[in-house]
Order: structure tokens, then sequence, then C-alpha cells
């Protein structure tokens, strides 16, 4: 049994994002859509945080959302994988459960 | 798989709606369903078919309403959230004493147990907000 | 899920006034209430401060709900999960918090706390236990 986490927030505004890192288990995805696409590039004050838990965690991030702000895929941190809305679509049904840290 | 939606922000300030079309559209190209969307919060501002958005923009409103007529969603606004925000449809302006309404097509007024009943009738709930 | 129950949790994320979404949540759980499912609600982050003592809102000209709260266990809305870190990092205890109580059916109908204080990891095993999770 997992959950699908999604957060749509900037890391630097707000604390969605490392609410829900701290409450994912092992096994979970996180999908950065909208402004929370900008926790997912490499070189930023969060990375750490997010590096830390892949592995354990699932990162993936909405391409449509890391395009529309400029943010090439060669920035992403190692380990995001960066899906279109098919792949989001395809990531919901895969987990028992979509949980939006809103 | 049947998946139940939730927009619980208001178009163009937020791009909740956006994501939430793109996510249906993707849903139903996948072979899944979509039997409803519900607007909640300031989501229930899609439905006004009052807007008028520059030419060279999405119509928010439109895209709903063309996708539910297409595929069979029932695109249902909550009533409370609703009455607060000035949606109405011609019942609820007539029950209330109101001079005009404002529901676009394919959209239609109704309860919070829709919300509830979705979520147990649905595979996965998703919630798209702010 | 069993025999047609499905979990559904409500999660709180956010601090009352400020926006609607606290107000307009409450009004979720109570209609939801009428559907027999097993219902949780989850408070954490800024949620912690919806279910705080001695809100006034007299000045502010808005609709004190804080205490709906408290009306929850008339609906069988009786498990109220508050996250103990999202206290401690605001500087708060379960002191400042409302007292919310609900009658319990199945023990001759002792009165008995609705909130129940967790650990974070606590709260994470709740929300993985979900069949439904609503975010406000």
């Amino acid at each position: 049994m997992s959950t699908l986490h999604t957060v749509n927030k900037s890391p630097f505004s707000t604390q969605s994002l490392l609410s829900c890192i701290n409450h994912a288990k092992d096994g979970d995805a996180i999908l950065m859509i909208e402004d929370g696409v900008y926790g997912a590039a490499a070189g930023t004050g969060v990375a750490s945080v997010v590096a830390e838990k892949a592995g354990a965690i699932k990162f993936y991030v909405l391409a449509p959302d890391l395009a529309a702000r400029g943010i090439d895929t060669s920035r992403l941190l190692d380990g995001v994988e960066a899906v279109d809305y098919a792949g989001f679509v395809a990531l919901a049904a895969e987990h028992d459960r979509a949980q939006a840290w809103l | 798989m049947k998946f139940g939606v939730v927009v619980s922000e208001g178009p163009y300030t937020h791009e909740a709606s956006d994501t939430a079309y793109n996510f249906v559209k993707a849903a139903i190209e996948a072979g899944h369903e979509v039997p409803r969307v519900f607007f909640y919060h300031d989501g229930v501002n899609v439905g006004t078919r009052l807007t008028v958005p520059p030419q060279d923009d999405r119509n928010i409103q439109e895209n709903w309403s063309a996708i539910a007529k297409e595929h069979g969603i029932d695109l249902v606004v909550c009533i409370a959230a609703a009455q607060r925000r000035g949606i109405l449809d011609e019942n609820e302006a007539k029950r209330q004493g109101k001079d005009a309404d404002n529901i676009a097509e394919g959209f239609r007024i109704s309860g919070l147990g829709q919300l509830i009943e979705m979520g147990i009738q649905t595979d996965r709930l998703m919630m798209f907000g702010d | 899920m069993e025999d047609g129950i499905k979990k559904f949790l409500y999660v709180n994320r956010k601090a009352p006034y400020g926006t609607i979404y606290a107000l307009e949540a409450l009004e979720v759980v109570l209609i939801g209430a009428a559907f027999d499912q097993d219902v949780s609600l989850a408070f954490l982050d800024d949620g912690v401060f919806q279910l705080t003592k001695g809100q006034n809102t007299d000045g502010i000209g808005v609709k004190n709900f804080s205490p709906t709260f408290r009306a929850l266990g008339d609906y069988d809305v009786n498990k109220l999960y508050v996250e103990r870190e999202s206290l401690e990092e605001r500087g708060l205890t379960e002191d400042d918090l409302q007292e919310i109580m609900y009658e319990d059916e199945d023990d001759d109908w002792a009165e008995k706390p609705s909130i129940r204080i967790i650990s974070r990891a606590e709260m994470a095993d709740l929300m993985h236990d979900q069949d439904v999770i609503l975010s406000f």
C-alpha cells in the first residue's frame, strides 16, 4: 500500500514540501506540480532535503509545469523523474491513494 | 479506473483548474473514467458563463463545458460555496430573489453530499487547489 | 475497505479566519457525517490553530465557528487527531486547545475526549491507513 503525494507550492514560500516529506512513507511517491516544481531543481536551498529522501521515496516532477517556468530537465536533482499528464494519471492509478498537500 | 476530481481554487488566479483539466483529459485518453468533477471553495467560480477572457487565452469554463459534454462528466458546483460567491442557476436565483443567474452549460449546483458520494463511488480522489 | 465503508480523512493544515478553508472543511465534515463512513480529522501544521480556545471574532466581523467543533460528537465524528510536533513548533500544548468530548455508545455513553494527540510518525501511519483523503 502506497500513496501518491502532490505538492503544488514553491518550497521557498511554504512548508508544504517539507511537511509532505516528513509524512511520506518508504515506497510512496511525491509529485511536484505547479509552483511545486521549483523544489525539483539542483543547487537550491532545499535540494539536500529532497536528495536525502530520494530512494526511500520516489520523486517526480510535472514536465509541462517545469517547461512553463523555463526550467530545463538537465537542471533537475538526481533521482527526480519528469512525467507528463499521462504519467501523472499513471502514478495516481498505481498508488493506492492520492494526497494533495494544498 | 474511476477518478473523482475536486477543484478547490478559482480560475485564472490559480493554476488548479488548469491542472485538473489536463489531468482529466489525460485520464480519459488513457481509458479511465471521470464520472464527476466537484467544484468547491473559490473553484465554484469556474462555473460562471459570464467570464470573458482575452482572445489569445484559454477559456477555462468553455473547456470544462466541452469536455463534460463529450465524455458525460457531471460538473457539480457546491451550493453552499456557490451562494457565498454569487454563482446561481435559474432555480436558485428565483429562490433567493436575485435578478439573474450565471451558471454555465454542463454545470449544475448541488450539495456537499455529492462530494462525499464521489469519494465513496470512485477508486481515487484527486484534489487540485492551493 | 470493509462492508462498503471507506476510511475518510479530512486533513486540516491551515489556520482559521485568514482564509475560508477551515470553515468550509468543517461544512464538508458535517454533511459527510450523514454518510456513515469511517471518518477521522487530522490537524497538523497551521491546522492546529483551528482548535485553540478563546477565539473571539467580534472585532473582525467574521463568524466564530470554533464552537462547532464541540458539536461534532453529536454527529458521531469523534476522532480528531492533533500532531504533537505541530503544536510544539507553535508554542502550544494540549491545554491551549478546546475541550471536545463525545459520548461513547459502546461504553454506556461515557464522556470521552475526541482530541487525540499523536506524534508525527503516528500521523504518517494514520494518513497511510485511509481510502479517501480530503485536504484543506
